[in-house]
């Protein structure tokens, strides 16, 4: 029954930034259960779109909207729209010195449980919980005890970003470009991450430049964004195509595709 | 609530019993006429029945105030104060023996509740003894007896001067001399009131002795005096917390606090200090003039400074080591924050004087809305220190782009064994984190108190318990609406 609303609705987006036209009129409909990927070349409008979706200041939205859930998603405060449960794992996550990743994400899970009306955890349900997740995502547990991305590899990074994403269960999750600049072994870590994390009620995102990600996470969609409009959608083969003939056939420079 | 009723019961007896030294008659009367002359330091010599010497002490302060200039150098601008339109004396009302605590002024319970600081807190202040200084006059002293067993003197210094007159005459202004500067010996002239500790030989206090200061009459200057002596291989650990209801004119306060660490003594001072700051458009507010030094007096001996410094308009403070014995430690760890039109310079004077010194000077500084906060240090290696040892770290942290973070080090080196570090940082909490932490569920709000909570943790964690809650809760309260 659920499944008749989309989870995410975007109807012809048109996005400024800094007085430039970035988006031009997105149209993407994504239901729980599925897993998208939004590929396209560098300056087509991919980041662009996952910081709108998570409420990002210094975005003008000029037309279209968005609706998360049946609400209107553009009315929320970035704040609300995590605790309603989107997840944005960041192409360049941010360093928060004093603050221990523990610390940090057992208030942001505390906060999305009071939102669930939810009983807070205490440390130890909390430590209990992240050690489960954190076995999972071959995560070392030093990791939260450190603070907040503050001198990790940029594969840590990364990491710890599906590891907040397993932690936090969000009803929809955007990846922004999550598998560029990691290893092969990262890379296949991650990917796992993002596998455990597919669920019937749960829609995931897949912002790449690359197609390598999508051998270890196998999509529903394939959408090509191209001069900030969707120029093509379809099915895991669309990202093979890609691979093999770049992305010139959509107008922008050929990029290459395969890592 | 068996706590509490044991805190009221303890209150009602200190105020009772002890107040026998003073102006229990004729109280409404008590404030000295406005403005600063012989007559004034006089009477308030006189209201106190303090001894000639004592006097005659006040008196060459007040002569040597006249020759004297207020400092410039600082980093703060205010009007020109008035010295002559403040009132140098007054003593609170209503301190007449209490059968309880219902009756206690009700004004005054309230002022308490709604700075949520003594009689109820004082529930979980539980093994604190609290010597809360209302106005220029103590009102009440607790624990007394128990600490009478160990044979610690906690008192008022009023209370000091008529029952330890060979200590007072001793070490007041031993530390910092009646001389030593424009506000400090303002203060000798004409100060009021404040505490007294003395640490047997050898006896560790067993409780954190806490002050509450508060400043609560319009007008008044208020010049607290306090004077802490740890005789040899003794420790204290002493809280000192302040704050001030609203007021819309400008409070001058100036406060000598006199720190003596004898031989293997240990001396903690914690101070968290949140005065009415003014309003947002930096109307009123206390202007806070502090002199606090301790004296290493003996061999091993330690004093560690630690603050937290959130309210004032301005803040104009330097608690400082003079580092005599050989082997002494110095430390001070400070927090202020500027928020709004605050300015603070404030910072520490480390003066190695003995061999094989070591102080330590970790400070956080954090600047929001136009706030002004500047750190200013003196790292000073006399010729005989032989081995000293310093270390600085100074971080500001800006929030917003019209407020200022300063950093102005003094290092003066005169031994050439000695080793010297200094470390600074000034970062900005950005929109990047901000975004970031709200992006995980968390408000603006809620993302600043953290990553401010985190940038300050080296300093909170120097805190005992129940103070670092508070200071914690300040730091939060102090930042409010600081996000644009």
């Amino acid at each position: 029954m659920a499944k008749k609303t989309p989870l995410l609705e975007v109807k012809d987006l048109h996005v400024k930034v800094e007085g430039k036209n970035i988006l031009r009129g997105i149209d993407l409909t994504v239901k729980a259960g599925e897993v998208h990927a939004v590929m396209g070349p560098n300056g087509s409008g991919k980041s662009t779109l996952a910081h709108v979706l998570a409420g990002r200041e210094g975005y003008e939205v000029t037309k279209g909207g968005v609706r998360f859930a049946g609400s209107d998603l553009l009315a929320m405060a970035p704040e609300e729209r995590a605790r309603e449960g989107l997840f944005l794992a960041f192409q360049y996550p941010v360093e928060i010195p004093g603050v221990s990743g523990m610390n940090f994400l057992k208030s942001a899970l505390n906060e999305m449980r009071k939102h669930r009306r939810l009983p807070e955890l205490d440390a130890m349900d909390f430590l209990t919980l992240a050690r489960e997740k954190m076995r999972l995502l071959e995560i070392d547990e030093k990791l939260i005890q450190r603070a907040v991305n503050v001198g990790f590899s940029g594969g840590e990074k990364k990491r710890n970003e599906v590891f907040q994403m397993a932690m936090l269960e969000p009803r929809l999750a955007v990846l922004d470009e999550t598998d560029s600049g990691l290893d092969i072994d990262a890379l296949k870590i991650v990917a796992n991450g993002v596998n455990s994390m597919r669920s019937p009620d749960r829609a995931i995102i897949l912002i790449t430049h690359y197609q390598r990600l999508l051998d270890y996470v196998v999509p529903d969609k394939v959408h090509v964004l191209a001069h900030g409009r969707i120029a093509k959608s379809g099915g895991r083969k669309l990202a093979l195509e890609l691979e093999k003939k770049g992305y010139g056939a959509f107008g922008q420079s050929a990029a290459s595709v395969a890592a | 609530m068996a706590v509490a009723s044991d805190t009221a019961k303890t209150i009602e007896s200190a105020t009772g019993g002890d107040y026998k030294y003073g102006f229990v008659t004729d109280i409404d009367m008590d404030f000295a006429p406005r403005g600063l002359n012989e007559d004034i330091v006089r009477f308030i010599s006189a209201k106190k029945n303090e001894p000639d010497w004592l006097l005659e002490w006040r008196l060459k302060s007040y002569r040597r105030w006249l020759t004297m200039t207020e400092p410039r150098w600082a980093r703060v601008r205010y009007a020109a104060i008035d010295y002559q339109a403040a009132y140098y004396y007054a003593a609170p009302k209503s301190t007449e023996l209490l059968d309880s605590l219902d009756e206690v002024d009700p004004e005054l319970l309230r002022t308490y509740e709604k700075l949520g600081i003594p009689l109820e807190e004082q529930k979980m202040l539980a093994g604190v003894a609290v010597d809360a200084v209302f106005d220029s006059v103590s009102v009440a002293t607790t624990y007394k007896e128990k600490l009478a067993e160990e044979g610690i003197i906690f008192c008022s210094f009023s209370e000091a001067v008529q029952t330890q007159p060979e200590l007072v005459r001793k070490y007041l202004g031993s530390v910092v001399p009646y001389s030593d500067n424009f506000y400090a010996t303002l203060n000798s002239a004409v100060f009021s009131d404040g505490s007294f500790v003395y640490i047997p030989r050898g006896v560790r206090c067993p409780m954190e002795l806490s002050t509450y200061f508060r400043i609560n009459a319009e007008n008044t200057g208020q010049f607290e005096r306090t004077l802490v002596i740890a005789d040899a291989g003794s420790y204290v650990s002493y809280l000192e917390g302040c704050t001030a209801p609203m007021r819309d004119e400008n409070q001058l306060h100036a406060a000598v606090v006199e720190l003596v660490a004898l031989d293997d003594a240990q001396i903690k001072y914690s101070t968290v200090q949140n005065w009415y700051p003014g309003d947002k458009d930096g109307k009123g507010g206390i202007f806070n003039f502090v002199t606090k030094r301790g004296a290493c007096r003996g061999v091993n001996s330690k004093i560690s400074w630690t603050q937290i410094e959130t309210g004032s308009a301005i803040t104009w403070k330097y608690p400082s080591c003079i580092l005599q014995g050989d082997n002494s430690v110095g430390e001070f760890y400070s927090v202020a924050v500027t928020n709004n039109h605050q300015q603070a310079d404030t910072g520490t004077k480390m003066i190695h004087i003995g061999k094989n010194t070591r102080s330590t000077i970790i400070t956080k500084g954090i600047s929001a809305g136009k706030g002004q906060n500047t750190y200013r240090g003196q790292v000073k290696i006399l010729p005989g220190a032989d081995g000293a040892r310093n270390y600085t770290q100074c971080d500001a942290l800006l929030i917003g782009d019209q407020c200022g973070g300063h950093t102005i080090p003094y290092i003066e080196v005169r031994n050439p064994t000695a080793h010297v570090e200094h470390e600074a940082t000034t970062s900005k909490i950005s929109d990047d984190q901000l975004f970031y932490c709200m992006q995980r569920g968390l408000s603006a709000e809620d993302a600043i108190s953290m990553i401010v909570n985190g940038f300050c943790k080296q300093v909170l964690m120097e805190l005992p318990m129940e103070f670092a809650v508070e200071a914690q809760k300040l730091l939060d309260i102090s930042l409010e609406g600081s996000v644009g």
